[in-house]
Formats: C-alpha cells, structure tokens, sequence
C-alpha cells in the first residue's frame, strides 16, 4: 500500500513520524535518538564565534521547513557533470527522499556497493555501521550537524573493496526545490581501492528556495585513490550548511574538486585529515556568487602524520553585492614532521559592493615542516581590460575572459573534463557587464 | 584613396597634469614614421591615447581616421577600425592561452560588426594561419599555448606583440620601442620582420631609442617629441643624428619644451624615490 505523502516538521512529533515511518535498524535509531536529544540541548551558532561572525543566520527558521516524504520530483532533475561521461552508477535524490539508483552489474561483481544509504542501511547494515557518522562526521560539531544526523533521510554510500579499481565515475544528483534535504554522502574506499565520484546538488529552477543540511565523509583506505567532485548549484533562495570531512589514510591519495556556484547562504565546514604517513590530498576549490548570495567555506587541512601533502586552492569571483567568507586553516599536530602544506585563496571582485574576506591561518606545532599560505583579492585589473580591447575585445569580452582565465589556474589542476566544462560554462553564462 | 591618421592640436592630461601640450602628426597608410625623445617626454602617453587609453583625459584636439574623429570611440572601436598598438610594457593575462586569446582577437577585428557570441573564425585556417606567422618569427608552436606574456621573457613579449600585429593585419600601427629588451639577434628579426609585415602596408609609427630597429625600416620622417610637444620632424637623417649623438642639440634649440620635459622628468625621479 502505497504511503501518503506527508511533510514533517522538525519537532520532536515529526521526529517520532520520522523514525515511525522508516523503520531503520536499531542501531540507527539509537544514533538519531542521541543526535536529537543533542539538537535539542544546543543552540544556534552565535554571531560571536569566531565562525559565524560574519555570516548571519537571523532570517534563518527551522520551523519554515519540513521533510517531504514520498514526494514525487517533478522529473529527473537535469544533472551536468556527466556530460560525455559514461558513469557506473547514479543515485538520485529529490527534495530529500530517494528517488532512483542503480549501478553497473559489472560493478557489483566485483564487490562494490553503490546504493541510496536508505538502502545500506537496510541491506549492508554490518558494511555501514562501523563508518556512518562515526569516525569522521562530527554529530555534535553543532546544531546544524546535530539536526543532520537526527534527521538524514536521503543521500548515498559507496564502498569499494581492497585493490578494486573503478574507472567510470559514479554519479549523485541531490535536487531541491522547495523542501528540505538531510542528504548523507558516505564513501568508503578499502585498501588499494580507486574511484571517482561526481556529485551535484541541483535546483530545477534559478531562484528555488529549500534547506540543505548535509554531510559528506570520505575514508580514504591505505594506498587508495579518490577523486570526489562536489558541485553545489541550489537555487538562490537555499540555505545551505554542510559538514565535509575526508580522512586519508596511509599513501592514499584524494584529489577533492569543489564547486559553490548556488545557494543563498552557504555555511560549509571542510576538513581533511591527513591520518596516516604520506598521505596526500589536492583540492580545487571554484567560487562564484552573485546577487545577495553569501559563501562561507571553513576549511582545515589537519596534518595528523608525518611526511604528507595537502594543497589547497580556492578562487572566487563575485558579482554584485554577494558575499565570501574564506577561512583556511592548516594545523599540523607534533608529530607531523616533513609536513608540506599549502592554502590559497584568491578572489575576484567583480563590482563595487561585493565583499570577500579571506583568512587563512596556520597552526603549527611540528618544527621540521614547509606550510605556505597566501590570499589575494582585487577588482579586474582595467590595464588588462585595456589589453584586451586594444586587441578588439569589448569590455564585456575582455571581462569574461580575464574570468574566464583566473579559473583556469584552477581547472588545470582539474582532470575530468566533463568537470571542467560544467564549471566553466556555469561561470561564463553568469559573468555580466560591469562598470 | 589613403588611409590617414591625423592628430591635431593634441592636449592630454593625466589626473590634471598637462603631459602632451599639443601634438601634430599625419601619417598616410604605407609611410613609416619615426618618433624619437629623451624618456618621460610623452612618446607612449601618445600611443595609448591614440588607442584610447581611459586613464588619459584629451583636454583639446582631436585624432582622426579618414577624417572620423575618434576620440568618442573605445579601445574596441578603434582596433576594430584598423589601430594597433604593440605595448612596451604588455600585461600578462593568466590562464589565457596566446593562441585563443588571438582567434577571439582575430575574429572581431576581421569582422567588426560581429555581435558578442558569435561564431569565431575556423580553427583550422587560424591555427595555419597563427603558425605561419609564428615561424616567420621564429617562434616555437608550443609558444600558443602558453598564457598571454604571464611569466614571458622580454624578447618573447615583444615578438608575441608583432605576431599579433601580423595576425590582425591594422591599417596603422604604434611599436612603442618593441626593441628594447631584445638581444642584436632578436632585433635585426625583429626589424626584419615589421619590414615584412608592416612596410609599404601599414602605417608605421616606431618609438624607439636605437638605430636597429629602423634598419629595414627606414623612415621617411622622423619627429621628435620634447616636453609633451612634437619640437622638429625632418627625414631620415635626423634619426641618425638623434642615435648617434643624443638630444644634446635639441634640448639646446628647444629650451622652452627642454624645461617642461626636465620637471617632468625630475617629478617622476621624485615619485620613483618615494620623495
Ligand atoms: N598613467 C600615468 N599616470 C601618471 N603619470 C603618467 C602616466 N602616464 C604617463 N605619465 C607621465 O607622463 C610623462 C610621459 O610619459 P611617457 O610614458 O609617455 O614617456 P615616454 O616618452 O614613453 O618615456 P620612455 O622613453 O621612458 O618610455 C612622464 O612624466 C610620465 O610619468
Ligand atoms: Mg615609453
């Protein structure tokens, strides 16, 4: 009998609905039990944290929001990183509930499991539990982590066994419009395991409204290999708050592409772990916001063992009276000798009223190490302009390009060109003229 | 009929200070021109104002194209129209690969009406085109794709420079002293090469310090521009005068313009020292 459609709101009545309704395995209900009773003994982020200081949530509400249950999406929603891509795999969510997956048999043969988590939970219950929110999701970060691990409802997970390479590139496609998304993003990647995941967050319509709340963890076995591309394109009405956490373990190496096109208020905690010795990690980071759009990212490259790697690079352009906080943080523990670690942030402002803080900061208690920070931020520089319209490029041309170029330090670092050009062209239709 | 570029009268000013104090200059389509004077005394803010460069204020005068007044028009306008100028100091345009940066170039100044958007040229008459002229010049093919002169060297920017007037083929063109930072063997390629692509062509406008550069480019009239005004213009012969002996005779003969040019020069001394 098919269930009807319901929306809950996030109390504990709905809470109660939720766990009623979805019917998980004990152990899940037990750590969502936990996570509400902490939700419900937090408060909001203070604007006097060092954290939130510049992004306020004073027109955020909670009870603006409920969690569709067995909505149907109006179609698939339009998805753009698998452009010319053949991929393995796909799982669709909408408005935060399951809505379809599948993955190559091929795949499944040699042991990979690639489902929505509703599914894993259910059917791999022994695979996910040792992971889910456990080693590297903080549930009590704060109340945005508290109410995601509560009220998670959707999202995927993937694992990979020891030594299985996975060449084409598994898909997740989250859309919102309107509702609210808990969406959960696990991969685990067992020894000597290799794979690529592409994952998009997507509103049908420019201007959707809706509440992301989500988390994503990534475990990087021994000598594995992850490339995972986020590509954050919500409407500009969505409130997005987001807890990303990778650990990477022994020679393991992730290559972490991040791209924060949409959203009206983002809020995004990003921490990779550099666990076990060389250990490696590369992100590539691309910004670009317009109208009211606020972007916070908060990332923190923790060097926990000696002789890796993390290189960090963000750029961001801003339109209009938008808004981007960076905030970049390596941290190297004791113990983490011949660390080498890097973190850049360059922005581009694209008018007069648009603001960009950038703060990066190191804490460093190794003595034998070689970390590097920098920020830049500045308007297009009109000698460039000049350049370029000398050469017969009108302003507008000239303007693009320059953008266009200032990502493209970003993009060379990009392998997947399916990657590169979704980026690319979501940014050129945005640019517009300016004075 | 010629195509002329005429400049009467000329006053510009940059942030309210009076740089050049009324410039005259004609140049027909296939003459080369010379256009020699110590530093400081206003030889690029000619160029770029000549390109329209927004930073300079024309007080009075006027330039103009086959009689159109061009001082309304952009940068854009005016390369479209047939005007280039090769910089003495190029900026870099980072992660803009040379070759790309040139097919959007090409494109809109063959087509001048072309509308943002549209197509651009085909790449594979462009690409043999690019490469042509780059060995022409010397250059290495892999040279296109690097991105515009982020991290060239000074020769390399200034042979990119001349393939890029090579390429877009103006009706006029300013070389503001596209031999300085070449080594004897670049320049003689150089000289070479703005012969064959630009004499009898184009309208020649050379800035330069040197005799080298107008080797194959001997000028049919040189002037020289003292303190923001163009004092002497004469053939070819007043250029070897002013190489080989310097501007000893000229600051003499023209002591008005010397002191003009002497407090500007003594007033970018001063900002260069932070004094
Ligand atoms: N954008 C500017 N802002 C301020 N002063 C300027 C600017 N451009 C030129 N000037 C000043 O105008 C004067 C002429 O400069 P210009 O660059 O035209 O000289 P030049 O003849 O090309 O010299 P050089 O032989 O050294 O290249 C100098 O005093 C210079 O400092
Ligand atoms: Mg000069």
């Amino acid at each position: 009998m098919p269930e009807v459609e319901s929306a809950l709101p996030f109390t504990l009545d709905g809470f109660q609905q939720l766990l009623d309704r979805r019917g998980d395995p004990d152990w899940v209900v037990e750590a969502r039990r936990e996570a509400w009773a902490a939700f419900e003994a937090m408060e909001w982020p203070s604007r006097s944290s060092e954290e939130w200081m510049r992004t306020d949530l004073r027109l955020f509400h909670l009870d603006r929001f409920h969690l569709v249950v067995n909505e149907e999406p109006p179609e698939t929603p339009l998805s753009v990183l698998n452009q010319g891509v053949d991929v393995g795999g796909r799982a669709v969510s909408w408005n935060g509930a399951t809505h379809s997956e599948w993955v190559s048999e091929d795949l499944a043969a040699k042991g990979v499991v690639f489902c929505s988590l509703n599914r894993a939970v259910q059917e791999h219950s022994e695979l996910v539990r040792p992971y889910l929110m456990n080693r590297a999701f903080e549930s009590r970060y704060d109340r945005f982590a508290a109410l995601h691990a509560a009220w998670w409802n959707s999202g995927s997970f993937l694992y990979v066994p020891r030594g299985v390479v996975v060449e084409q590139p598994l898909h997740l496609v989250s859309g919102l419009s309107g509702g609210a998304d808990l969406g959960h993003t696990l991969v685990v990647l067992d020894e000597g395991a290799e794979a690529t995941v592409l994952s998009e967050s997507l509103s049908p319509e420019p201007k959707a409204t809706g509440l992301h709340c989500g988390g994503v963890e990534l475990l990087v076995g021994q000598g594995a290999n992850l490339r995972f591309v986020n590509l954050q394109d919500w409407g500009t009405g969505v409130w997005h708050f987001a807890q990303q956490k990778a650990l990477v373990d022994r020679d393991a190496n992730l290559q972490w592409t991040v791209g924060a096109l949409g959203a009206k208020l983002a809020k995004v905690n990003q921490h990779v772990e550099l666990l076990g010795r060389r250990a490696e990690c590369q992100v590539n980071g691309v910004m670009f916001t317009e109208g009211r759009q606020h972007l916070a990212y908060h990332t923190l490259q923790h060097h926990v063992s000696p002789d890796c790697h993390s290189d960090f690079l963000y750029k961001g352009a801003l339109q209009d009276q938008s808004r981007i906080v960076w905030r970049g943080m390596i941290k190297v523990d004791p113990k983490a000798q011949k660390t080498d670690g890097y973190q850049r942030n360059d922005n581009l402002l694209l008018s007069d009223v648009a603001r960009s803080d950038s703060i990066p900061g190191l804490e460093i208690e190794a003595d034998d190490v070689r970390c590097t920070h920098g920020s830049t931020s500045g308007r297009v520089d009109e000698e460039l302009i000049f350049y370029a319209r000398c050469r017969g490029y009108t302003r507008k041309e000239a303007i693009r390009m320059i953008v266009a170029g200032f990502f493209q330090q970003v993009f060379d670092r990009i392998p997947i060109e399916s990657v590169r050009e979704a980026l690319g062209e979501s940014i050129a239709r945005r640019v517009r003229d300016y004075e | 009929m010629t195509d002329v570029l005429e400049i009467q009268d000329l006053h510009v000013s940059v942030e309210g200070k009076p740089i050049l104090r009324g410039v005259n200059l004609l140049i027909r389509r296939g003459e080369t021109h010379a256009l020699m004077g110590p530093n400081g005394s206003g030889k690029s803010t000619l160029g770029l104002v000549i390109m329209g460069h927004p930073n300079y204020e024309v007080t009075s005068g006027s330039i103009k194209l086959n009689g159109q007044e061009l001082l309304e028009a952009g940068p854009d306008e005016r390369a479209r129209q047939g005007l280039f100028m090769a910089f003495q100091r190029p900026v870099a345009i980072p992660g803009v690969k040379l070759a790309d940066f040139m097919r959007h170039a090409t494109t809109n100044v063959r087509n001048p009406d072309r509308k943002e958007g549209e197509e651009l040229i085909a790449m594979r008459e462009f690409r043999k085109e690019l490469r042509s002229n780059m060995d022409q010049l010397k250059m290495d093919h892999e040279f296109a794709r690097r991105y515009v002169n982020d991290g060239f060297s000074g020769g390399e920017m200034k042979r990119a420079e001349i393939l890029q007037m090579a390429m877009l083929q103006p009706k006029f063109a300013i070389l503001d002293e596209t031999d300085s930072g070449l080594d004897a063997d670049a320049v003689r390629l150089a000289s070479q090469s703005i012969a064959e692509i630009g004499r009898d062509k184009m309208g020649l406008l050379i800035i330069t310090h040197h005799d080298k550069l107008l080797e194959h480019n001997p000028p049919e009239y040189t002037h020289v521009i003292l303190g923001g005004r163009i004092v002497e213009s004469g053939g070819v012969e007043l250029a070897n005068e002013l190489y080989s002996k310097g501007y000893e005779r000229i600051r003499q003969q023209y002591p008005d313009a010397n002191a003009v040019n002497q407090s500007m020069e003594e007033e970018d001394a001063s900002q260069v020292l932070g004094t």
